[in-house]
């Protein structure tokens, strides 16, 4: 029986039609593993040496006081990112297969996925350091089992928990309170859940527990998905209840109120674009990389931040207008629609959506007024500037998007193509030019003045370039539509 | 009135279209069938200039549509799914359709009304999304949708497909009302021959994209389409 799942899988992967993908895509995708692969290796390696040169005291106790944070963003990465096995369930349901075996495939299949071997990557190797220090072997194992045993619990519990959003916000609210509360020292929930960490490595049996644990949710899973293999139960695709909303005070922008209005219900009730808005907020924190740390000498490297943190919204949504329409693009194309209104509407939505940015980024002026410069700087220009930049780049990117799903939400090899690619060099490189040519001539700050003055003059022809974009638009109309509609069929 | 002329339309040796011409007088109930792969929808997408002919063009009331979009104003279709906005309850829709066909929600909520029978109470307060709504009503939505701001031409796509009995009979009874006083010029395609030629003046049978029939409707006209599918 597994044979013929096996070679259903090994045809879905191979003729799939992101296998045929370009081979520039290929690479690129081999390297950001490796990238990642790399660094959770050197972290695995480096996190013994790394705690106890800081002098945080005992690295594994360390590690375990912080394990609680990573195991609940392991599942919350998982939540957002992570398939779940029930897509490919419905047309084995008509064949001669038993419902246990289906269940048994499903579920064991997840186990392969890279959110549960990626973690190896940092506890193998930190395992081994402990091994080479002074910690006891067998304990040492223990500890290790233990927490393979948790994540892949994780594994289990995102079955269980997916599509269960009023379960899962919540829980996230009250884990950043945790967190900041951490922070601040008002309360510590490591102190309690600490010890059980530690308890798989000073009591090796305890470690059963967590097998035991891992045991019970893969026998949870399997029960719940063996009793709801019908189309009307487990099977079936999650229906919202619908609620006809109306934002009068959007009205009185005429038309373009009237498509703000649809934007603002198509990012709210569609799976895919809230992802894009998560991400566009994870944007946010982008700069503490730059802000702080070896980059803190190189300023030119504070631009190139200013614009990301402030542009989040911008890169992620921006680049995929006018994919977000693309499962009505026909009626859009029909109906009494102006191409000018059409933009303009999305052009504010990025226009307002980088001002919140701007706004919420207020916390940098923790680390002085000339990182906030740099972001307000960034913002002047992305508005100015690179609003219209993803517009017009938004109309070779002609990727239908499937609202309903995550699926591909961290980019999508047809985004890559070469004049995307291209229109990057205005987006980021041009501002570091400019900026750089100020800072050679002048200072910094008359750097950061002519990157916002460029993002003045880019306003100022608003209209011109608006032009140029519904040219653009008008002209890979056709080529958009049939694309689009490749996907339906 | 509709024109084409010198219409083609090839993908690479294949011609899925070829009309030297076609006129369409206004007012006319307009009914397009032939089998699959004849060419009605690859008509019905050069009249939305959804896709670029070969050669020729169309003419919508003084409009050349591959050219100006001020055919859009008076046109109304419903082709497919992808002329709903799935995340969009019925209601909004409507009044997305509306707005941007300058109706005010009383005037749509007024139409609404009179397509209660039609609606069959599948449609309104449902609280479902589109995406959520069974093919049947989706179509339903997307047919009534077209009537919203007194359109001139009206396209619909295999209208009766996927409707249950009633409400094909029902579809068949608004159609009729709708081109009696013989304002609008409504094309309708359709595989089922005996509702096109209950609704439609004039039929014209498509085959490998060429027009192979064109007939007024008349008792006989059922037995002669059915005749010449047969054959």
């Amino acid at each position: 029986m597994f044979k013929h799942f096996f070679k259903l899988q090994w045809k879905s992967f191979f003729r799939s039609s992101s296998f045929a993908t370009n081979l520039a895509f290929k690479i690129l995708m081999v390297f950001v593993v490796i990238y990642f692969i790399v660094v959770f290796l050197s972290l695995g390696i480096g996190a013994y040496f790394i705690i106890e040169n800081a002098g945080l005291g005992d690295p594994l106790r360390v590690v375990n006081r912080f394990l609680i944070y990573y195991l609940v963003m392991d599942l919350y990465m998982r939540y957002m990112l992570q398939k779940m096995p029930v897509t490919n369930i419905r047309p084995l349901l008509y064949l001669p297969i038993k419902k246990n075996s289906v269940v048994s495939y499903s579920l064991g299949k997840t186990v392969l996925s890279f959110f549960n071997w990626s973690h190896a990557f940092f506890f193998i190797p930190f395992s081994i350091i402990l091994l080479t220090k002074d910690y006891t072997p067998l304990q040492v194992i223990s500890w290790h089992l233990g927490i393979m045993a948790l994540f892949l619990t994780n594994n289990f519990l995102n079955i269980l928990i997916n599509n269960q959003d009023r379960v899962f916000y919540p829980l996230l609210v009250v884990l950043a309170v945790l967190g900041i509360s951490q922070y601040y020292g008002w309360f510590d929930v490591t102190t309690y859940t600490a010890p059980i960490f530690d308890a798989f490595y000073d009591l090796s049996w305890t470690a059963l527990i967590s097998w035991m644990l891992l045991a019970m949710v893969i026998w949870a899973s399997f029960r719940y998905f063996r009793r709801h293999m019908y189309l009307d139960a487990g099977l079936a695709l999650k229906k919202q209840e619908g609620k006809t909303e109306d934002y009068v005070w959007l009205n009185r922008f005429g038309n373009l109120g009237t498509f703000l209005k649809n934007d603002i219900k198509l990012i709210r009730r569609n799976k895919r674009s809230r992802t894009t808005v998560i991400v566009s907020l994870l944007f946010l924190f982008y700069g503490l990389i730059f802000f702080t740390g070896p980059y803190e000498k190189f300023p030119i490297a504070y631009v190139f931040a200013g614009i990301f943190t402030s542009g989040g919204f911008l890169f992620t949504f921006g680049q995929y207008v006018p994919s977000w329409d693309s499962s009505y693009y026909p009626l859009m194309m029909s109906q009494n629609i102006r191409y000018k209104e059409y933009l303009s509407s999305k052009w504010y939505l990025i226009i307002i959506a980088t001002l919140i940015s701007t706004f919420l980024a207020v916390f940098y002026l923790y680390f002085g007024w000339k990182t906030y410069l740099a972001i307000l700087v960034g913002a002047i220009y992305n508005i100015g500037v690179n609003s219209y930049l993803v517009l017009w780049g938004g109309a070779y990117v002609k990727t239908p998007i499937d609202l309903t799903t995550n699926k591909k939400a961290f980019g999508d090899k047809q985004a890559f193509n070469g004049k995307t690619l291209l229109l990057t060099i205005p987006k980021l490189i041009l501002p570091l030019l400019i900026f750089w040519i100020g800072d050679r001539i002048w200072n910094q700050t008359a750097g950061y003045l002519m990157v916002a003055l460029a993002g003045v003059i880019g306003f100022a022809f608003k209209d011109l370039a608006f032009k140029q974009i519904e040219k653009v638009y008008k002209k890979e109309k056709y080529k958009t539509l049939s694309a689009y509609r490749e996907k339906a069929a | 009135m509709i024109q084409a002329k010198e219409l083609t339309k090839k993908y690479g040796s294949q011609t899925v279209l070829d009309l030297p011409e076609l006129i369409i007088p206004k007012g006319e109930s307009f009914g397009l069938v032939g089998n699959n792969g004849a060419g009605k929808t690859t008509f019905f997408s050069l009249l939305l200039d959804l896709i670029q002919p070969t050669t020729g063009g169309i003419d919508n009331n003084g409009v050349l549509v591959q050219q100006s979009e001020a055919w859009k104003p008076f046109t109304a279709a419903f082709i497919d799914e992808s002329f709903l906005i799935g995340y969009l309850t019925p209601e909004e829709y409507f009044y997305f359709i509306g707005e941007l066909r300058g109706q005010s929600r009383a005037e749509v909520d007024a139409l609404m009304h009179s397509f209660e029978d039609f609606f069959h109470g599948e449609i309104l307060n449902q609280k479902k999304y589109l995406r959520d709504l069974s093919k049947g009503n989706q179509k339903k939505v997307g047919i009534t949708a077209t009537f919203i701001g007194n359109p001139e031409v009206i396209i619909l796509d295999e209208p009766f497909a996927n409707l249950d009995p009633t409400t094909q009979i029902r579809l068949k009874g608004i159609i009729k009302e709708l081109t009696q006083n013989r304002e609008i010029t409504a094309l309708i395609s359709s595989h089922d021959l005996v509702h096109v030629t209950e609704v439609c003046e004039r039929i014209v049978v498509l085959d490998k994209g060429a027009v192979v029939r064109d007939i007024q409707t008349s008792p006989e006209t059922l037995k002669e389409l059915e005749d010449f599918f047969a054959g």
